[in-house]
C-alpha cells in the first residue's frame, strides 16, 4: 500500500534521568497500531536504554527495559544502534537486551535520509 | 565542598565544567551522571585524572538501575541514600550542578 | 482515589476501576471485578487473564489487543487466537476488560 510511511524514532537520552526514553517507547507502542514502517535508532546516551541488567528497585522507578523485548510482538523489528555511540560508552552488542543492527555513523545518516518522518527524543 | 552532578558527561557539560573549576573536595555522581563512573566510557580518562585531587562517589541505586553496577571504575566509592546524607552533612557546603 | 472492597479488605483503584497496585491482585479480587463487569469467570476467561499476567510479568506492559490476539493464537491455537473468540469472552474488549480483571493497567495504545 502506498500510504505506508517510513517512520524513524531517534533515541538519544539515557533512561530514568528524564522521561524522554519512556515517552518515546510509549509513542512507538501506540504508533505500532497504525501499520506503518517503523524503525528505532539508538545513538549517543540513547544506547544506554538497551543495557542489560537494569535493576530499578533502589530508585523506586518502573524498570521499562523488558518492554523493548515486547517490540517484536508489535511487529517493530528494526532496531538500529550506532557503533560509535556504543564504543564511546565501553559497550558492545553483547551488552544489549535485544537483537539490534549495528550501524556506522555514515550508515545511520543514510538511514535518517531514507525516512518520511523522523521523530527525535 | 561537595559537588553533586546528575547529568551524563557525554550529553551535557556539567561534569566537565565541575572538573575544570573544582580543585579539591568531593564529587557525588547521581542519576544520569553515574555513567561517568563506568569503565570504558569516553569520559573515563577525565575521571581518572580528577581522582588524584578529588574524592569521587557514586550513588549505587542509580548505578544499579542503569545495569552498570559491575562496571564501576576503581577508585570511586559507592554510597547509598544514607551515605548521600552523610556526605552532605560532612561538607561545609554543597553545589548541585544542574 | 476510588476503591473496592472484597472480603472486608479495601483495594485502591483508579476512577475507571483498574487496580492501582499490581500486587493487590488475587483471584477473589478478579472475580469481584468480573462481577462488576457482568462477567462470570470460566476456565477460558482465566486462561486469558493468566496469560495477560504472565505477559505483563515478562514485558512490563499490557499488550495491545492485536498483539494479545496474536500471542494467544501462538500459545493456545487459532481457535482462540482470534478477536471473535476473545470478544465473546470479554464483550467490552479483551484489552480493557481482561486487563482490568487481571489487575493490570489499561493497555498502552488503548484509547
Amino acid at each position: 500500500m502506498s500510504d505506508i510511511k517510513k517512520f524513524l524514532f531517534v533515541n538519544r537520552k539515557p533512561p530514568y534521568g528524564t522521561i524522554y526514553a519512556l515517552e518515546a517507547l510509549e509513542v512507538v507502542l501506540i504508533s505500532a497500531a497504525f501499520d506503518q514502517d517503523v524503525s528505532l535508532a539508538f545513538l549517543d546516551d540513547g544506547v544506554y536504554q538497551l543495557k542489560k541488567g537494569q535493576q530499578t528497585k533502589g530508585i523506586e522507578t518502573k524498570n521499562f527495559s523488558p518492554t523493548y523485548r515486547a517490540l517484536e510482538g508489535y511487529d517493530v523489528e528494526k532496531l538500529y544502534v550506532e557503533k560509535e555511540s556504543l564504543a564511546a560508552r565501553g559497550l558492545t552488542e553483547d551488552d544489549l537486551l535485544v537483537d539490534v543492527t549495528v550501524l556506522s555513523s555514515e550508515e545511520m545518516g543514510n538511514l535518517m535520509d531514507q525516512q518520511d518522518v523522523v521523530l527525535s527524543f | 565542598m561537595l559537588h553533586i552532578i546528575n547529568k551524563s558527561p557525554l550529553g551535557n557539560v556539567s561534569l566537565d565544567s565541575c572538573l575544570r573549576v573544582a580543585k579539591s573536595g568531593e564529587i557525588l555522581l547521581i542519576e544520569d551522571a553515574v555513567y561517568a563512573a563506568t569503565r570504558g566510557n569516553a569520559f573515563e580518562a577525565r575521571i581518572s585524572e580528577a581522582l588524584g585531587r578529588l574524592k569521587i562517589h557514586v550513588l549505587l541505586p542509580d548505578l544499579e538501575a542503569r545495569g552498570l553496577a559491575d562496571r564501576l571504575m576503581d577508585g570511586i566509592s559507592k554510597v547509598d541514600y544514607g551515605g548521600f546524607v552523610d556526605l552532605v552533612a560532612a561538607n561545609k557546603n554543597c553545589q548541585s550542578w544542574l | 482515589m476510588s476503591s473496592i472492597e472484597v472480603n472486608g479488605k479495601t483495594y485502591e483503584t483508579d476512577e475507571e476501576g483498574y487496580l492501582v497496585n499490581l500486587s493487590d491482585w488475587n483471584m477473589d479480587v478478579a472475580n469481584y471485578i468480573a462481577k462488576t463487569e457482568n462477567l462470570t469467570m470460566t476456565d477460558n476467561h482465566w486462561e486469558v487473564v493468566n496469560f495477560l499476567r504472565e505477559y505483563y510479568e515478562e514485558y512490563q506492559i499490557a499488550p495491545a489487543v492485536r498483539v494479545l490476539t496474536k500471542a494467544i493464537g501462538k500459545k493456545f491455537g487459532p481457535d482462540k487466537g482470534n478477536s471473535q473468540y476473545l470478544y465473546e469472552l470479554f464483550p467490552y474488549g479483551p484489552g480493557k476488560q481482561a486487563c482490568k480483571i487481571a489487575g493490570l493497567p489499561k493497555p498502552t495504545g488503548c484509547i
